[in-house]
């Protein structure tokens, strides 16, 4: 219920448009919403105040401080997001998976053999035979294990819920009472989204480098070219590749975040987002269906790896990071066609 | 509800009704302009971007041979696409296991996922992208791209390496000092241009049809076609650089029509020298490192039988018989207990024998019966007695060839 916050402060002032009827709700529920002030300016007193008198002086244009509202309004978006419990359980469950891939590794080469060596030789994750030799393989092994499912359900879960959790929860009215308005709100929440696509990856590979740093030796690395680098160009590369992996998740946030604003049930949107994302996956898989495959916002992601390259193999990766802002325009602008002119009654 | 159902038959409601309709629908213009202007980029941009066929001077075809010919590019790196459809039924694992077996090159025990002829000849079906380097006939470097790995092929000096590093293997052969490197396999539009001029006779007829681009190069087209009829080859087409003389594209169509059976061509290639670390290479620590012994290596490395893409079959088969002449030879040999296992001659592998027997077409002829084994290029007759007839004809001139050949 706190997170109504600051933007339920500026409602008496705010003339017209369309929030006369959120205000006429805000004022039946009024007791509820004085709470809500109260927690919310000392949840963030620091930019909500100042703002809040900007407001009042520039009157109702006041958009010499639009860009530290839309901050602001981000801001306390990823604060909420980040406070969850269920943001972190994911957090968490991302950050054990590569622990757990590098313990199964040094159990299973503990006799000197190396990891992925069977007879037909694919087996496993992608850089899984090259963890023993260089722990910072695993960066690479975790986030080609994890990219597949669980990084872009995690990514599925906090887009979906965006929107429609807080038409859920009833909060989502109070939000758009605040002036920033509801384009300005979609943009917060999908920054917030985005960020935490970044976030994700970045504990995968933070997590798959300490332990990989812990348990396996580090140095000059191979390339999967047969060349050789050194382990600071090799962890500039892991720097690209975790970029690389975050701009492939772009595509679900905004898959996501369209698919939230459908819908006033932040399960349904969740589920519906992560139903998507395997359909998705499985159509990627069937040979017969090779001609709509390239358009299947899956269909690069394994191209991080072309970064491992020497010279770095860039076709792939630009038609992922194409396909990626195709994405992100046709299901953004569609999000917002639905936001702005979407009948919010819970 | 009655007052609000008088409300909204109002006609001022109506129009509020009507605008706000209007409205909402007019923000969904955006995505659906969106999608428009993606779908007419992806189908638009590889059209504008085919500038037509450039202005060159004229040239003979024999001009473009001895272009060819005297071709001397030493420096390169590229990448090239390769397809190859030979119409070979989809057998999953199942035709690597039979190729390999064929080439005796693998294996569960003491086979290296890293040998390169047994790792090109996944070339055989598919789409690839290969990544080639050359810096000189000391330093050639061939790179088999995939999925999150990849396989290095390495001539450096005296050694050669493979590298696998899906399964970080590494196999290890030297070779002379100054001789190139034999690849196992024609990959490269080059290598698969010197395989069809050397069939070129008075069978053939060869011609420069026009000129194409290709990997932003102007280039002219020299097309290669059989005169004498029987040959599944339908036509050779083979861009060749205008200021280079290295062919740029290969592609090879066959009679029967349809898709090509190989297209090879550079999708990106600079002539600049290559830096030098593209042709070091160390073993990584902990690689499996299989070395090709001396003796094996003289057997194997030096004898790459280039002469038809099922060239590791021909390895098997020396002493082999040629009947016909030009583009309608067929060879021939006795398969006695190797090649190719077929129900007649290898009882102990009936169950195998029957199961490729179903891939094949019954036969009857002067020279008995036996079964045919097509593919969109090559066709193989396997008689009841165990001989063995292949070429890149149509199943009936190799019936044809069968009959005299008895």
């Amino acid at each position: 219920m706190w997170r109504a916050e600051a933007k339920a402060v500026p409602v008496k002032a705010a003339p017209g448009e369309a929030a006369s009827v959120e205000a006429a709700s805000v004022e039946a529920e009024s007791g509820e919403a004085a709470s809500v002030e109260a927690a919310s300016v000392e949840a963030a007193p620091g930019q909500a105040a100042p703002v809040e008198a900007a407001w009042v002086a520039g009157g109702a244009i006041g958009r010499p401080v639009s860009r530290l509202w839309t901050l602001g309004l981000f801001r306390s978006e990823l604060t909420i997001t980040l406070r969850r419990w269920r943001t972190l359980a994911l957090l968490g469950v991302l950050a054990a998976v590569p622990v757990l891939v590098g313990i199964a590794v040094k159990i299973e080469t503990g006799d000197g053999s190396t990891a992925g060596q069977r007879g037909d030789g694919g087996a496993g994750p992608a850089f899984m035979a090259q963890i023993t030799n260089n722990g910072l393989f695993l960066v690479f092994t975790a986030l080609a294990a994890t990219l597949p499912f669980l990084l872009p359900m995690a990514v599925g879960v906090v887009a979906g819920d965006a929107v429609a959790g807080e038409a859920n929860s009833g909060t989502l009215r109070y939000l758009l009472v605040a002036p920033a308005g509801r384009t300005r709100l979609l943009l917060a929440k999908y920054a917030t989204t985005v960020t935490f696509c970044l976030l994700a990856t970045l504990v995968v590979a933070v997590s798959a480098l300490a332990v990989g740093a812990l348990l396996f030796p580090l140095g000059d690395l191979t390339t999967i070219s047969g060349t050789r680098i050194s382990l600071a160009d090799g962890l500039v590369r892991a720097l690209f590749i975790a970029l690389a992996v975050t701009a492939s998740l772009l595509g679900v946030a905004a898959l996501g975040l369209f698919v939230s604003t459908l819908t006033n049930s932040g399960i349904a949107a969740m589920a519906t987002t992560v139903g998507l994302l395997t359909t998705v996956q499985i159509l990627d898989q069937i040979p017969q269906l090779h001609a709509i495959q390239p358009y299947l916002f899956s269909h690069y992601w394994l191209s991080f790896a072309d970064l491992m390259r020497e010279p770095v193999y860039w076709v792939e990766l630009q038609k992922n990071l194409g396909l990626q802002a195709v994405y992100v325009a046709v299901f953004g602008s569609a999000a917002w066609a639905r936001f702005t002119t979407k009948d919010v009654t819970a | 509800m009655a007052p609000y159902a008088s409300d909204d038959s109002t006609p001022a409601g109506k129009a509020d009704d009507l605008r706000v309709g209007r409205r909402k629908a007019v923000r969904y213009i955006v995505p659906v302009t969106v999608i428009g202007v993606a779908a007419a980029t992806i189908g638009l941009v590889p059209a504008l971007a085919d500038s037509g066929d450039p202005d060159l001077p004229k040239i003979t075809a024999q001009q473009l041979i001895e272009k060819i010919a005297a071709s001397d590019v030493q420096q390169l790196s590229g990448t090239v696409k390769i397809t190859t459809d030979l119409g070979l039924p989809d057998l999953g694992g199942l035709e690597s296991g039979l190729l390999s077996g064929a080439t005796g090159a693998t294996g569960d025990d003491g086979g290296s996922s890293a040998d390169p002829s047994a790792k090109l000849t996944e070339l055989a079906s598919g789409t690839h992208t290969l990544r080639v380097a050359a810096d000189g006939p000391d330093r050639q470097k061939l790179s088999l791209l995939e999925n999150a790995a990849e396989y290095s092929l390495i001539h450096n000096g005296k050694d050669v390496w493979g590298y696998d590093s899906a399964s970080n293997e590494v196999y290890h052969s030297t070779v002379e000092q100054g001789t190139e490197a034999a690849e196992p396999v024609p990959t490269t539009p080059k290598d698969l241009t010197d395989e069809a001029l050397k069939a070129v006779d008075d069978t053939t007829s060869v011609t420069v049809d026009g000129t194409v681009q290709v990997a932003g190069r102007d280039a002219y087209k020299l097309l290669v076609k059989p005169k004498q009829s029987g040959s599944t080859v339908g036509a050779i087409s083979v861009a060749v650089d205008a200021r280079t003389g290295l062919p740029l594209k290969f592609t090879l169509t066959p009679a029967s029509g349809g898709a090509a059976v190989v297209d090879a061509g550079f999708t990106q290639v600079s002539f600049a020298k290559p830096g030098a670390a593209t042709f070091d290479f160390t073993p990584p620590k902990g690689a499996k490192v299989t070395e090709e012994d001396g003796a094996d290596a003289a057997a194997e490395a030096p004898a790459p039988s280039k002469g038809d893409l099922e060239g590791d079959f021909a390895k098997d088969l020396a002493g082999l018989d040629v009947l016909g002449d030009g583009w309608t030879s067929v060879a021939t040999f006795d398969s006695g207990g190797e090649g190719m296992p077929s129900s007649g001659d290898l009882p102990d592998a009936g169950g195998l024998g029957g199961f490729l027997g179903s891939f094949g077409d019954k036969v009857d002829g002067k020279f008995g019966s036996g079964t045919v084994f097509s593919t969109r290029l090559v066709n193989a007759l396997v008689t009841d007695d165990g001989k063995v007839y292949v070429g890149a004809v149509t199943k009936d001139a190799l019936v044809k060839a069968a009959n005299t050949g008895k």
